[in-house]
């Protein structure tokens, strides 16, 4: 206990100095508030932004609809919105392909060339194309968060069942297993980790996708609100849902991580 | 009549420069219920004879019957068990017994009873529901082995099962096998390069050549078990078969100065 709190002070050092020399520099009045605003306003600017507007009226709302009617927390389920759909088409696409083209030669070499094509372009380059084939809003969005997360998952799922262990496969072969049982019982489950790898990259390119893709396509979300913040010359504001992006896609990344730890709690590589 | 048939069976191996032959001319009749040992050095052949036998890797020419069926392809009559344990790490102890019996489409109550019994057989029970990365290689080799038991099949293969093992666990394990071999009347084909293993374990030891691969000498065991590794009758045979690995481990030694002296 002593440890951890010692480890969180040490951890809190660099930051908190950070924070000082920073403020200090923004109250010396070095530069103007519009290049470097002060920790303390960006601070007020996000709680303003975090909080609803209207004080909460009890007969027309519940209070999490309430709780949750700010700016922020809006914009926030937007994006989150975004790419959680993206990934899910991306992902859904890229899982059964990337399975198909690691158990057999020949979708391999009938797939593989296209694939190393498309792959070396990347999502942001598709957003002209994705704006006239989709027109505006959230469809251009999740089709440019789909492609971001489909390589990822595609290449490691390819990756991850021609990595499995021949072994394996005669285990199950001598036990009786057959074509069907030896993939779903097999090679799915032995070539988890690879894919969840991949899942892993494929969440982290699609939330910088789906920051990108709001700056052009929509009119709410993360990306977006800050852009806004920007014609309105309100830097405090901009830090604030930059602060709000980090924390958002650290959650995300953790969220990932632990899912992955559960599902892996067999593997030797994570001894917990 | 023999339960394992081995009839004129070669393997060649084609290579870059020139073909590998890794058996050539094995003639072989296995008794049910015989334990039999396959002995020699690197590279003599011994495991790949037993993949053929499993009907992993079939011979390139000859036939092997098992009951008078010809092998053709990996079967639950012949129940593997590899030096790598090769459990599944994604299932639990108590899945990897299951696996076999699943695909045999036996019901859940039998299963679950099987599980319960080759736990209590193979010392196993606080394992149950362990994955197989908690467990020492002793313990997974234990798995392995009920593994292969929870499909009934009359002949158990094994691949130099223990030699990863350290000297007591082996031994532990080693005298488990014979109980187990002596409870169920199992047929046991049992690779190694350990000649003592095999004098401990095997009612005959099939020393094989090195490259290519033949038999060198079918030796039967007639002491009477359990065998005591410091008696003289013991000792006496170990020396004996003991020179004759060691004239193949020669060749072994000399072909692979030969391939160092070409790189």
């Amino acid at each position: 206990m002593a440890g951890k709190l010692k480890a969180f002070l040490t951890g809190a050092i660099v930051p908190v100095l950070v924070l000082a020399v920073w403020e200090a520099t923004a109250r010396a009045g070095l530069f103007s508030p519009i290049v470097l605003p002060a920790p303390s306003a960006v601070a007020v600017r996000w709680w303003a932004y975090l909080t609803p507007g209207e004080p909460w009226d009890q007969a027309s709302q519940s209070w999490l609809a309430w709780a949750l009617s700010g700016e922020l927390p809006s914009d926030a389920i937007g994006s989150l919105y975004r790419v959680l759909v993206g990934f899910a088409v991306g992902a859904g696409l890229a899982l059964p392909l990337g399975l198909l083209m690691g158990a057999s030669d020949r979708i391999y070499a009938l797939m593989n060339p296209l694939v190393q094509i498309l792959r070396p372009i990347p999502p942001i380059a598709y957003i002209p194309l994705a704006i006239v084939w989709f027109g505006l809003g959230n469809p251009p969005s999740v089709f440019l968060i789909a492609l971001g997360a489909f390589f990822p998952v595609l290449m490691n799922t390819i990756a991850g069942v021609r990595h499995v262990d021949g072994i394996y496969l005669r285990a199950a072969k001598n036990l009786g297993a057959g074509q069907w049982t030896l993939f779903t019982r097999v090679i799915l489950p032995a070539s988890t980790p690879y894919i969840l790898a991949g899942v892993r990259i494929g969440i982290g390119t699609a939330f910088i996708v789906v920051i990108v893709s709001e700056m052009i396509a929509v009119n709410n979300g993360l990306g977006f609100r800050i852009l806004e913040a920007r014609e309105f010359m309100w830097s405090d504001k901009i830090i604030a849902g930059m602060l709000t992006i980090g924390l958002l896609g650290l959650g995300l990344d953790t969220a990932v991580s632990r899912l992955n730890n559960h599902l892996l709690r067999w593997h030797r590589g994570l001894e917990h | 009549m023999a339960q394992i048939v081995v009839e004129r069976v070669a393997k060649i191996f084609p290579g870059k420069e020139q073909d590998v032959v890794a058996l050539r001319d094995i003639d072989l009749e296995i008794a049910k219920g015989e334990f039999v040992c396959l002995l020699g050095p690197s590279g003599c052949g011994k495991s790949t004879l037993l993949n053929a036998v499993a009907g992993f890797s079939p011979p390139t020419s000859g036939s092997i019957r098992v009951d008078g069926r010809i092998v053709t392809e990996p079967g639950p009559d012949r129940g593997m068990v590899f030096q790598e344990y090769a459990l599944f790490p994604w299932m639990t102890v108590a899945q990897n017994i299951a696996f076999g019996m699943q695909m045999q489409k036996r019901t859940k109550a039998e299963i679950a009873a099987r599980i319960d019994q080759l736990l209590g057989l193979l010392k196993l029970a606080d394992f149950r529901d362990r994955f197989p990365k908690d467990l020492s290689g002793g313990m997974r080799q234990r798995v392995a082995i009920a593994r292969v038991l929870a499909i009934d099949s009359p002949i158990l293969l094994m691949d130099e099962p223990f030699g990863a093992l350290d000297a007591l666990t082996r031994r532990n394990l080693q005298d488990e096998l014979l109980r187990i071999w002596a409870e169920f009347g199992k047929t046991i084909l049992f690779v190694t390069h350990s000649i003592e293993e095999s004098i401990y374990l095997a009612d005959r030891i099939v020393v094989m050549t090195y490259r290519p691969g033949t038999v060198k000498r079918d030796q039967h065991v007639t002491l009477p078990r359990p065998r005591d590794a410091a008696s003289a009758e013991f000792n006496e045979l170990k020396r004996e078969l003991g020179l004759l690995v060691m004239e193949e481990q020669q060749r072994h030694a000399a072909d692979e100065m030969k391939l160092a002296a070409i790189d």
